[in-house]
């Protein structure tokens, strides 16, 4: 059984029709990887994916939940309530982190645990000082976020998405907001979180990481996936042209 | 009369003058909150009710306004009212006049929050009242903070206004004083006493935005 499952999906803004078709699914442990050039649908996807954006058309499903259905051509959501539930299926974790200025890291990362998950305080505090170890934070628990570099809030941004204990998680381009001599950290705390078999579905720019890191790259442009596979196949030996300009480009660099 | 009793007259003015301050905060401030949200509805017609509420309020003298509260209910009803009324019509005048201001501050300071914060939380789980109540109204209340001290600082001065409806404070009573004793000091003292309310209420204030520079 797929973890998330995503089909015909269609989203448009006003005119401009920025899904058009997606299907994606991903089974339990797998990395799925999307490249694409800017405008592409990328980030509507995932903003589709997490209930940030509502379908059009198709249908939305989380470990056999099916939280969106498509009847007759437009996606019908269960109602707020009972769709509540399914916000824990998923973590998300944002480019430019999202994290709540006014929480200290420790707070960033237990309120959640305290408010939807009705952990103890105990409990919460707990998973919170494990991610942050795992983060190599330990020591900045008490620091509040604009105390921190981006990729030290990337990383408490991870925690916290990690501490909710979703069955995936899903990554808008997590180093898009951090200077290049940064992203390396988030790029190996993913890399970390790979080998121990969470399921993640990353939205990237970085060409290179995606091909490391993946069990399945999809390069989508203006809206549909033009090609997927396995990252050597897509990345090395592209077989459509709008495939291979994209990544002829970052040769180029 | 000897400068003891004026003091007193003064001081027993100043009490009044407190208590319009302090209930006109009471009310006006959750009110403005109620006011700035019909504000933002989605829902066409309270938001355009809200928006007429605020540009009347803000666009007639407060002046105007508590003689309309005083005196409306007689002259439109014809209903009489007990004279314990002229207080309390003081208050509900200032307070629908600071709502409407306090409300533009809110509006302005949520509409100032990163459309993100909404998103983690959301994507965190927590429900929309818990999102308001937890993550955005908390950094709301540190960027207005400094706005909701102006207003505060012309509402203590605006209490002066209550002379309209012959409320005995501090205004009042100076005037009353001045007028008898044929002489400025009770201005003076008045202003005087003015001016240290508002030094202590600025100066709490301050306490209040200092208590929150920890983040930004």
């Amino acid at each position: 059984m797929s973890v998330f499952e995503i089909k015909n999906a269609r989203k448009s803004f006003g005119d401009l029709e920025v899904l058009k078709d997606i299907s994606v699914s991903v089974e339990k442990g797998e990395i799925v990887s999307i490249i694409g050039p800017s405008g592409s649908g990328k980030s509507t996807f995932l903003r589709c994916a997490t209930m940030l954006e509502r379908l059009d058309g198709g249908t939305l499903t989380y470990s056999g939940h099916t939280v969106a259905e498509d009847k007759d051509g437009k996606a019908v959501y269960l109602k707020n309530n009972e769709l509540r539930k399914y916000y824990s299926e998923f973590g998300l974790v944002f480019q430019n982190f999202n994290l709540f200025p006014h929480y200290n890291v420790m707070k960033n990362i237990t309120d959640p645990l305290l408010t939807s998950k009705k952990a103890t305080p105990k409990e919460a505090e707990e998973i919170g000082k494990k991610l942050l170890e795992k983060m190599g934070l330990s020591d900045k628990a008490d620091y509040y976020p604009c105390q921190l570099s981006g990729g030290q809030q990337q990383r408490v941004s991870i925690a916290r998405a990690l501490a909710m204990n979703s069955n995936i998680l899903f990554f808008d381009e997590p180093t898009s907001a951090l200077d290049p001599e940064l992203t390396g950290d988030i790029l190996r705390v993913i890399k970390s979180l790979a080998a121990e078999k969470m399921t993640m579905v990353i939205v990237t720019h970085e060409i290179e990481f995606a091909r490391s890191v993946s069990d399945r790259v999809i390069f989508m442009s203006d809206g549909v996936i033009v090609e997927e596979g396995a990252p050597d196949d897509v990345i090395l030996n592209p077989k459509n042209e709008r495939t291979k300009a994209f990544l002829k480009k970052f040769e180029e660099i | 009369m000897s400068f003891a009793t004026m003091l007193k007259e003064l001081l027993t003015g100043l009490a009044t003058s407190f208590g319009i301050f302090a209930l006109t905060l009471l009310f006006s401030l959750p009110l403005g909150l109620v006011v700035a949200f019909g504000r933002m509805s989605k829902n066409k017609i309270i938001s355009a009710i809200t928006q007429v509420y605020i540009s009347i309020m803000r666009g007639t003298p407060l002046m105007l306004q508590l003689l309309v509260v005083f005196y409306g209910p007689y002259y439109m009803f014809g209903i009489s009212l007990h004279p314990t009324y002229r207080f309390i019509s003081v208050i509900i005048g200032f307070s629908l006049n600071y709502a409407a201001y306090f409300a533009e501050i809110y509006r302005g300071g949520i509409e100032s929050i990163p459309k993100g914060q909404y998103e983690a939380a959301q994507v965190l789980c927590y429900t929309k009242s818990q999102c308001f109540g937890k993550i955005i109204l908390p950094q709301v209340i540190k960027r207005i903070t400094p706005a909701v001290t102006n207003e505060v600082i012309t509402l203590i001065k605006d209490t002066s206004l209550a002379f309209t409806l012959s409320i005995p404070e501090m205004f009042t009573n100076a005037k009353a004083i001045a007028a008898a004793e044929k002489s400025m000091v009770a201005f003076v003292a008045a202003g005087i006493f003015y001016y240290i309310f508002n030094l202590v209420v600025a100066t709490v204030m301050r306490k209040i935005e200092k208590s929150m520079e920890y983040y930004n």
